[in-house]
């Protein structure tokens, strides 16, 4: 029988701001833009910070680490070849709650992901751009 | 003391075209039989027609969101004006309605027809089925932090919305099911609806689970079809031939962070200070909303719209609507009385309108709410956008 390719990650439309975010994980690295005046995360990013005003706004590496603030647990197979159940998720950044990460949530079984749940970020590479995707946190 | 501007406003005619899941005409020539039919309603010719307003306007993507815009219908009816407007930045699909409420208080026009035409169940026969995101592009605008995602479709956006609120609230299967079980109902009492045979709690429990907390029930159905109304002056609706239903009100506030994905507050969405801004343009209250039409593009908008209206307390929507019976037809608060976009078909908030004025001209046949309802709640749009409106018959 034939098994349809699963479909490939739709890339976003990358722009000078958006693209350390989009590509920071080539070296393994999550980039936010933050404020050197003030130390304010400005997420989506533009250089200036609603916080201070200022104009130094420039992406950082951050942790990578941060909590589901809400998920959902995706059962319908939009296009062919899509492997179901999957998860989408807002993930809450652990420096700053309001810079909010879209990602799906791998490496667990989709019942497992709960609210509030510990996740980290990986990267998978799509054409030049490296997704940033969570899993949760290794528990030691 | 400030004059708001929709009090001096009202609705004076309303449309509908033939509404399907697949169209015998033409999306323009749906939008021409609604706005016609809107246009005579009034008791007004096309030559009195001095404006033209839609949301979003005309979007030439084959998604069929929105195949119409001003330009084809002003054309097609030769209509000569003093201010259009279509565009789709605004607080939700009323946009084009708060837009020409402005255009008629700066003196521009004094009757104003809105259309909205959708052509998705057409253009899903046809074409990819979803309307987020397109194969072999790059997706750009605000959705693009989602685009890697697979998030095919805004049910998938929605669901994480809902999923909170679901978590906060406490809310069960069970109840949320009376939302599209009691517009089912209702539905089966509109001669236009898409979907008439009533559902029960199995029937909703066994559809198939399409993102978590949403089943089939909870989504709205993608139909062809078009509404138009017309929105005058009031001095000059009060000279037509239907009672106008006065604008008492309007919600078009932008309090939150206009992001899909930094909105403010997840699980209640850009509701609650647009309900707030429209009650603080009226005397009127919660207590004395007759019937509500509210938006169900998901059910968890209505549930949304009943809390943040403050026709229940936060997180107390389940218990209102617990067995259905309060949002009834019979009940103390008629909900979506046409069947709404779940089950009359998705035409989008201007079905809402629609079925507002029907049920104020107390023109609702088999599902005419007893006793005469003289003030309707409607709204629209969910995530970072919202928009509302008190209607009440003059």
């Amino acid at each position: 029988m034939h098994t349809p390719k699963p479909p490939a990650r739709i890339p976003p439309a990358v722009d000078m701001d958006s693209q350390p975010y989009w590509t920071g994980g080539k070296d393994g690295q999550l980039l936010i833009h933050r404020c050197a005046d003030c130390a304010y995360f400005v997420h989506p990013p533009v250089p200036f910070c609603p916080a201070c005003e200022g104009r130094n706004v420039a992406p950082v590496p951050v942790s990578g680490r941060g909590r589901v603030a809400t998920f959902t647990i995706n059962h319908k197979q939009w296009v062919p070849g899509l492997p179901v159940p999957y998860v989408l998720a807002l993930v809450e950044l652990e420096e700053q709650a309001d810079v909010r990460l879209v990602g799906n949530i791998t490496h667990c079984d989709p019942a497992e992901v709960t609210f509030g749940m510990a996740v980290e970020v990986w990267f998978e590479q799509l054409d030049d751009l490296w997704v940033p995707l969570f899993r949760p946190v290794e528990r030691l | 003391m400030t004059r708001y501007a929709e009090k001096d406003t009202a609705i004076t005619g309303i449309g509908m075209s033939e509404v399907s899941r697949g169209a015998t005409k033409s999306a323009l020539a749906l939008t021409v039989d609604a706005c016609l039919e809107a246009i005579a309603d009034a008791g007004l010719t096309r030559a009195e027609i001095d404006g033209i307003a839609t949301w979003p306007g005309e979007r030439a993507d084959g998604s069929g969101f929105s195949a119409v815009g001003c330009a084809a219908v002003q054309d097609a009816l030769r209509l000569k004006l003093g201010w259009y407007a279509g565009g789709g930045e605004a607080p939700g699909q009323y946009g084009a309605v708060f837009n020409a409420i402005g255009a008629i208080a700066a003196g521009l026009c004094r009757n104003v027809l809105i259309f909205r035409t959708m052509y998705e169940a057409t253009a899903r026969k046809t074409a990819f089925a979803n309307a987020l995101l397109k194969e072999g592009q790059r997706q750009a605008g605000p959705f693009a932090w989602y685009a890697p995602y697979y998030t095919y479709a805004a049910a998938l956006q929605q669901a994480l919305f809902f999923n909170l609120y679901v978590h906060k609230s406490g809310i069960t299967l069970e109840q949320v099911a009376q939302i599209p079980i009691n517009q089912r109902r209702n539905a089966g009492l509109n001669p236009k609806a898409v979907y008439r045979t009533p559902i029960t709690l199995a029937d909703y429990l066994a559809a198939p689970l399409i993102a978590t907390p949403l089943r089939l029930f909870d989504c709205d159905v993608p139909c062809d079809g078009a509404v138009a109304i017309i929105v005058s002056r009031l001095d000059v609706a009060r000279g037509l031939r239907n009672p106008p239903v006065r604008i008492e009100a309007i919600g078009s506030s932008m309090q939150y962070r206009n992001s899909w994905t930094q909105l403010d507050a997840l699980d209640t969405q850009a509701q609650p200070k647009v309900a707030e801004m429209m009650w603080s343009r009226t005397d009127l209250k919660p207590a004395d909303v007759d019937i509500a039409q509210l938006y169900d593009g998901f059910t968890f908008h209505t549930l949304n719209w009943l809390e943040n209206f403050g026709f229940c307390e936060r997180y107390g929507a389940k218990d209102f609507i617990e067995g259905g019976t309060r949002i009834a037809l019979e009940g103390d608060l008629p909900v979506n009385t046409g069947g709404g976009a779940l089950s009359a078909g998705r035409l989008h908030a201007y079905g809402a309108v629609h079925e507002a004025c029907t049920q104020l001209w107390g023109r609702g046949g088999e599902r005419q709410v007893k006793g005469g309802p003289q003030v309707c709640a409607t709204s629209t749009a969910g995530g970072p956008l919202a928009g509302a409106m008190l209607l009440v018959r003059d």
